[in-house]
């Protein structure tokens, strides 16, 4: 009988540090951020591309990519996108002959050819702006601008156990878009009143940094990459536009560097659809056929 | 159940000379057709099948992966994404094999809890259970392997973290350390013989399933009531009962597969694995994947030192502990009655382990800067070696099992739990 008490006790022990301990934690004040200052959390945007049935908005990824051209290409490279990619059905889905005169307009290293350079080809990978990590950093007050390829993936915060549950039915996927258009649009001129570090005393910002609300640490290395006005987008072909606003850049850059680390995405969740939709018909069939088959056994 | 009489008969000249050099036939028909099965299996019997079928898709679409992945440090993070882009269905092939890595692991985690809740490692069936739990480990091999290969910042330092588990065994950790990692820190050395490693351990898997696939066709199948079959009222010839239901629980299966395969690929990953491994910058949280996470939570929690063995010694005890001492569950269980479901005061004591290995994997998945984190860590260890070591050994003592049915077919015609 002993025994037993003891082990009743023992598991009523468990069941209420395990039921009580998460809840004082929430009230707990002991519980803030150690190493990173603490960042607002990522407001979520609406993306075309978002959900079961999601797909890249064309024109949206055309804007994107324009701010990708004129601005960020500048310091970023993009080294796992060719020119030829952006031809491809679910992406920009530029004309083979735009894209063969855009890449015609860039300079490629190619020592086997006299010069060391010539004219870009569809199949060539998009030129990197500095040619190693030495010269970008000299170019970038120390920082290095991250590669594009994948950093759309690479970006997003860790949801929360009950979020990601609710994640895998909604299939949200989108935490680096989010995170992107936050940065771009997360950023201050100075240091907000009030920001402390995590022991209390007055954030100061190191020289050479900007201060944004996203960035975890809040110093970035980047300054303020668009401004309103900054990118002219072309008119639509009914005469429409959209607004020439940072915010605007923002979401049709994020849009575009999702694509580019997630170039087939159109086709996937189209596939899915289908793949989906047949396994619940097979299920249905392989049930039906299953009972069929058990009809004339008791079990 | 073993004894029962081959039905096969040679229907022509050439089965029979067949028959009689190889009887590959009469074993197949034997062991895939007639073997009888237990009437009453539910669906929870239906994974042994799946599993099956996610070593083949693991091994098929790892082959193919292997004709394109190139296993070295400056190219590896880079070829995986080329094999998303440009190889044809390459993207879709990668999604299965590494989404394809988690469900191997929903799957076989039902089956192991499936095992401990019906009794199915209790006698004649101790074998097959050691070999299911080698299975096991060897998964975990694989997937570890496996997880390092597409060399993000994640794999690296995932790796860096696991190997140097080794390095606190006394005497041999750091020369077993270098020659897991091939030199005295991760990089290339490591890459290519993890890449090596990941290709042989399927295949070393296939050989064991075909052992614990052997050993469950001796003593045949346990089942929900428990009982051994006593007639052949109990029982039906597997196919087409069986292969029919096992199918029917397989498409089931492939649909949530599919759902994180073309909707979610990159859910049940981390986001620093997007970034290549670079051994100079270490990633905020070093966080395994999810299905080490209960495991790693032990390692974590044991953080204080015990008469001479340090802190990380000691975790490690607990952490290689937590595996194997399912070896030795069939006879820490004393219990005579099998099934838990005629075991009144098992249940509770089970859902509450099942409820403990949950939260240790949540727990693993979070910061120990959060101070409840540690505590409620040593509460799921302490618990998580209660059930075996005091829990199955003891409750047998206390427990008036409920009456058992005389045979399975008579719990067909009136279940006595109902």
């Amino acid at each position: 009988m002993i025994h037993k008490k003891n082990i009743l006790a023992a598991v009523v022990g468990v069941l209420l540090v395990a039921g009580v301990a998460p809840a004082v934690a929430d009230d707990a004040p002991a519980a803030t951020p150690t190493v990173n200052l603490g960042q607002p959390d990522v407001p979520l945007q609406p993306w075309s591309f978002g959900g079961v049935f999601g797909r890249y908005d064309q024109n949206q990824l055309r804007r994107g990519f324009q701010v990708f051209k004129e601005v960020c290409s500048t310091c970023h490279s993009a080294n796992l996108m060719s020119f030829r990619n952006l031809d491809e059905d679910g992406g920009p889905a530029y004309s083979e002959a735009q894209v063969k005169a855009l890449a015609a307009t860039y300079q490629i290293a190619d020592p086997s050819v006299k010069g060391g350079k010539r004219p870009g080809l569809p199949s060539d990978r998009w030129p990197a702006p500095f040619a190693t990590e030495k010269e970008a950093r000299d170019s970038n007050g120390g920082a290095l601008p991250p590669d594009w390829s994948v950093l759309a993936k690479a970006r997003g915060e860790e949801r929360p156990l009950l979020n990601w549950i609710g994640d895998l039915f909604t299939v949200y996927q989108e935490g680096g878009p989010d995170y992107v258009h936050a940065l771009m649009t997360g950023y201050h001129d100075t240091v907000p009143a009030g920001v402390t570090n995590a022991d209390g005393t007055p954030f100061k910002l190191p020289d050479g940094k900007h201060y944004n609300d996203y960035f975890p640490g809040h110093a970035i290395g980047m300054p303020p990459p668009l401004t309103d006005g900054l990118v002219k987008y072309a008119k639509g072909a009914d005469g429409s536009s959209v607004p020439l606003t940072v915010d605007q850049y923002s979401r049709d850059v994020s849009a575009f560097m999702m694509w580019m680390a997630e170039p087939g995405l159109d086709a996937r969740k189209e596939a899915g659809f289908r793949v989906v939709v047949f396994l619940l018909l097979f299920a249905a069939l392989m049930w039906l056929v299953k009972r069929k088959i058990w009809s004339n056994v008791e079990h | 159940m073993a004894e029962h009489t081959s039905s096969y008969t040679p229907s022509n000249g050439l089965e029979k000379w067949l028959d009689e050099r190889l009887p590959l036939i009469r074993f197949s028909k034997e062991h895939l057709m007639d073997f009888p099965t237990p009437k009453n299996l539910n669906y929870w019997w239906t994974f042994g099948a799946i599993l099956a079928m996610m070593l083949v898709i693991q091994i098929v679409t790892g082959i193919v992966l292997a004709m394109h992945f190139t296993p070295e440090a400056t190219l590896a993070f880079n070829s995986v994404e080329l094999i998303k882009r440009d190889v044809s269905g390459g993207r879709i092939i990668q999604a299965v094999h590494s989404t394809g890595a988690s469900m191997f692991f929903v799957a076989v985690y039902i089956h192991i809890f499936r095992g401990l809740y019906f009794g199915s490692y209790k006698a004649p069936r101790e074998v097959l259970w050691i070999l299911g739990v080698l299975i096991l480990l060897l998964m975990m091999a694989a997937a570890f392997f496996g997880y390092v290969l597409p060399w993000g910042q994640m794999s690296f330092w995932a790796a860096t973290v696991i190997t140097n588990i080794f390095a606190s065994i006394p005497v041999i950790g750091d020369p077993l350390l270098s020659l897991l990692r091939g030199g005295f820190a991760v990089g290339n050395p490591t890459l290519n013989r993890f890449f090596s490693l990941h290709y042989l351990t399927p295949f070393i898997i296939a050989a064991v399933v075909v052992l614990h696939i052997w050993a469950l066709h001796v003593p045949g199948n346990n089942n929900p009531v428990g009982v051994e079959v006593k007639s052949s009222r109990d029982i039906l010839p597997f196919h087409p009962y069986y292969t029919m239901k096992d199918l029917f629980g397989i498409v089931v299966f492939l649909i949530p597969f599919a759902w994180l395969v073309f909707f979610a690929p990159d859910i049940l990953g981390h986001s620093s694995n997007y970034e290549m491994a670079n051994p100079l910058v270490t990633p905020p949280e070093i966080v395994p994947e999810w299905y080490f996470l209960p495991f790693y939570a032990i390692l974590r929690s044991i953080d204080f030192p015990l008469l001479f063995i340090d802190s990380k010694l000691l975790g490690v005890i607990f952490f290689g502990g937590s595996i194997l001492i399912l070896f030795f569950v069939p006879w820490l269980d004393r219990s005579k009655v099998r099934s838990g479901t005629f075991r009144p005061l098992f249940q509770p004591f089970y859902w509450l382990f099942v409820l403990n290995f949950l939260m240790l994997m949540y727990l693993g998945s979070q910061s120990t800067t959060i101070w409840w984190v540690p505590i409620l860590g040593k509460v799921g260890v302490v618990y998580y070696f209660a059930y075996f070591l005091i829990i199955l050994p003891l409750l047998p003592r206390f427990e008036v099992t409920r009456p058992l049915p005389a045979s399975i077919s008579e719990n067909v015609l009136r279940p006595a739990h109902t």
